[in-house]
């Protein structure tokens, strides 16, 4: 067992991989709380295929994939806070506008180079194995800096999610807030990229996140557990890729959605089955009730 | 008709309001509005929807801009929400369905005052249960908000306010939806923040409970019909031209140990 555990550890390619998707477990898992809390599911996946034209004006340059796709998700994150802003138009409509224009920016720069297909590929379903020691450490100081500002303003991310009258009327100034945690949902899907790919990384956000709110009524606990969910399904995720040959994106992804599932059926107080089990324990025999005021038919 | 504010107190008003109005894009909320709020004050805004009563006391809290006219605190033009001016708003602004418990929610009262660096301290804590306790609420400190009945979320909500609570506190509609034993806590509440030097504004649909818990009644239809003492202004003729259609209002003797005026029903 101990032999059947290590070995994926041997390659350093493979202890790349295991770092890269814990780390990218726990920043997408604290994250995605809020996403989770405040309904922004969309708002994630868009922002995930929104960065897509850094993606490859980094990659015509011959830079780091990671920096151009960082400096297109804070272009559009302000982007969307700016069209927003208007009052005219729901905040929906703005990420809906902007993701879709970004995204066709992305294709049609990507387009005019050679072997496209082969970096698309690796943009929609990412590519663990090909993770750097550079990557390793952007990911690490991204991710420092995402979970410190988390901390440092929690309240106030409390407070906009919560109840945004009374923290309009405490004085907080929600637009810069909200930008503020769009920038943070930025980088965090930035960091995912390689580790998921851009189709998956709404998973590692949502999944998580979705199930610790089974678990939990505490918001501290809630991010807590979902960056531990988060991890855990990352390495489980890859051993099942190591040892079964599936894409390690689809691997971790498809755990933590069994993770969900279980939790969904099995949690004690809230399960689906456990409910119906404790029921069963407490009435053993329903159909053998009498309802003394029902007349005979 | 008096449209101008009447200087019942002696001493200097805390929020001043001239010549005040809103517009939204293509309506007014707001017309001409002129009032004076003083300390130790229970101010009622009684109106029918649409009134503008909420939209006065945005303005108040900072959270909306006059389009005209302006308003001031302590003798500042009011620009943006201040510590010292505290708004409760309607319930359904929360999110009840958000992983907080009733003593967390409260404690965010605080969260602007105190330093980011640090968790809340025990002091801090020991306070937040003593709001709770003023609103009968801190037997359920541990609850999870979204498990709460509205009424008993409208107190937790009242709690967070009394925490950050400065000199003037502004509430809307907090009467509308809760038990009869929950606006009797509201009453006495009231009461004790006015005792303590508080200014109290709050928007109403209810005349009764107006005419019975307020000092200085504004009768509002975007513009003020009229403001005064309740006994005073709450008249059939200034009801029917703020709520518009047929007013009957039914006098009845009122109690002799009761300041309240001798409204007992008005009827639409």
């Amino acid at each position: 067992m101990i032999d059947w555990l290590l070995a994926p550890w041997q390659h350093p390619f493979m202890q790349h991989a295991f770092i890269a998707i814990i780390l990218v477990g726990i920043i997408c898992g604290a994250t995605g709380v809020f996403v989770t809390l405040r309904g922004l599911a969309f708002l994630g996946d868009a922002l995930s295929h929104a960065i897509f034209p850094g993606v490859v004006i980094a990659f015509i340059l011959g830079g780091n994939f990671l920096i151009g796709a960082m400096i297109a998700a804070l272009l559009v994150s302000i982007g969307i806070g700016a069209v927003s802003q208007s009052g005219r138009i729901s905040n929906d409509t703005a990420v809906g506008v902007l993701f879709v224009g970004a995204f066709a920016l992305g294709v049609a720069l990507m387009s005019t180079q050679s072997g496209y297909v082969r970096d698309l590929n690796a943009f929609l379903f990412g590519s663990i194995l090909g993770v750097t020691t550079y990557d390793l450490w952007l990911t690490a100081i991204v991710g420092m800096v995402v979970l410190g500002l988390m901390l440092i303003f929690r309240r106030e991310l409390t407070m906009i999610s919560f109840d945004r009258t009374f923290s309009r009327a405490s004085g907080l100034n929600l637009w810069i807030y909200d930008q503020l945690f769009l920038i943070l949902l930025a980088l965090a899907i930035v960091i995912s990229l390689q580790t998921v790919g851009n189709i998956l990384v709404l998973a590692m956000l949502v999944t998580p996140a979705a199930t610790a709110r089974l678990l939990t009524n505490d918001l501290r606990t809630m991010i807590v557990q979902s960056s531990v969910i988060g991890a855990l399904s990352g390495v489980t995720g890859l051993y099942v890729s190591y040892y079964q040959g599936v894409p390690s994106g689809a691997a971790v992804v498809l755990t933590s959605t069994v993770i969900f599932g279980l939790v969904f059926l099995f949690e004690p107080r809230t399960g689906a089955i456990s409910n119906r089990v404790r029921r069963r324990l407490h009435h053993p025999h329903p159909e053998q009730d009498v309802f003394p005021d029902t007349p005979a038919i | 008709m008096t449209h101008e504010p009447i200087a019942t107190f002696d001493r200097e008003p805390i929020l001043v309001a001239r010549g005040l109005s809103v517009h939204y894009e293509t309506r007014s909320a707001l017309r001409d509005v002129s009032l004076d709020v003083f300390p130790e004050q229970t101010t009622s805004l009684l109106g029918p929807n649409g009134a503008g009563k909420s939209t006065l006391l945005k303005v108040f809290a900072g959270m909306v801009p006059p389009s005209h006219g302006e308003v001031r605190f302590d003798g500042h033009p009011i620009t943006t929400a201040t510590e010292a001016i505290t708004y409760v708003p309607q319930r359904s602004g929360a999110d009840w369905a958000f992983p907080i418990s009733v003593l967390d929610a409260t404690l965010l009262g605080l969260a602007r005052s105190r330093s980011r660096w640090r968790p809340f301290s025990r002091k801090d804590r020991d306070q937040a249960m003593h709001a709770l306790e003023q609103v009968r609420m801190d037997h359920l400190a541990n609850a999870q908000i979204g498990a709460l009945s509205g009424g008993q979320q409208q107190r937790v909500f009242l709690a967070r306010a009394l925490l950050s609570c400065g000199r003037v506190l502004l509430l809307d509609e907090p009467f509308t939806g809760v038990d009869v034993p929950t606006q009797e806590m509201l009453v006495a509440l009231f009461e004790r923040l006015r005792a303590h030097g508080t200014a109290v504004v709050y928007a109403t649909h209810d005349l009764q409970q107006a005419a019975a818990t307020s000092d200085h009644v504004v009768l509002l239809n975007q513009r003020i019909v009229e403001q005064g003492p309740p006994a005073k202004v709450m008249t059939g003729h200034v009801l029917r031209e703020t709520f518009g259609g047929q007013v009957v209002v039914v006098h009845a003797p009122a109690p002799e140990h009761s300041s309240a005026p001798e409204l007992e029903t008005v009827a639409r």
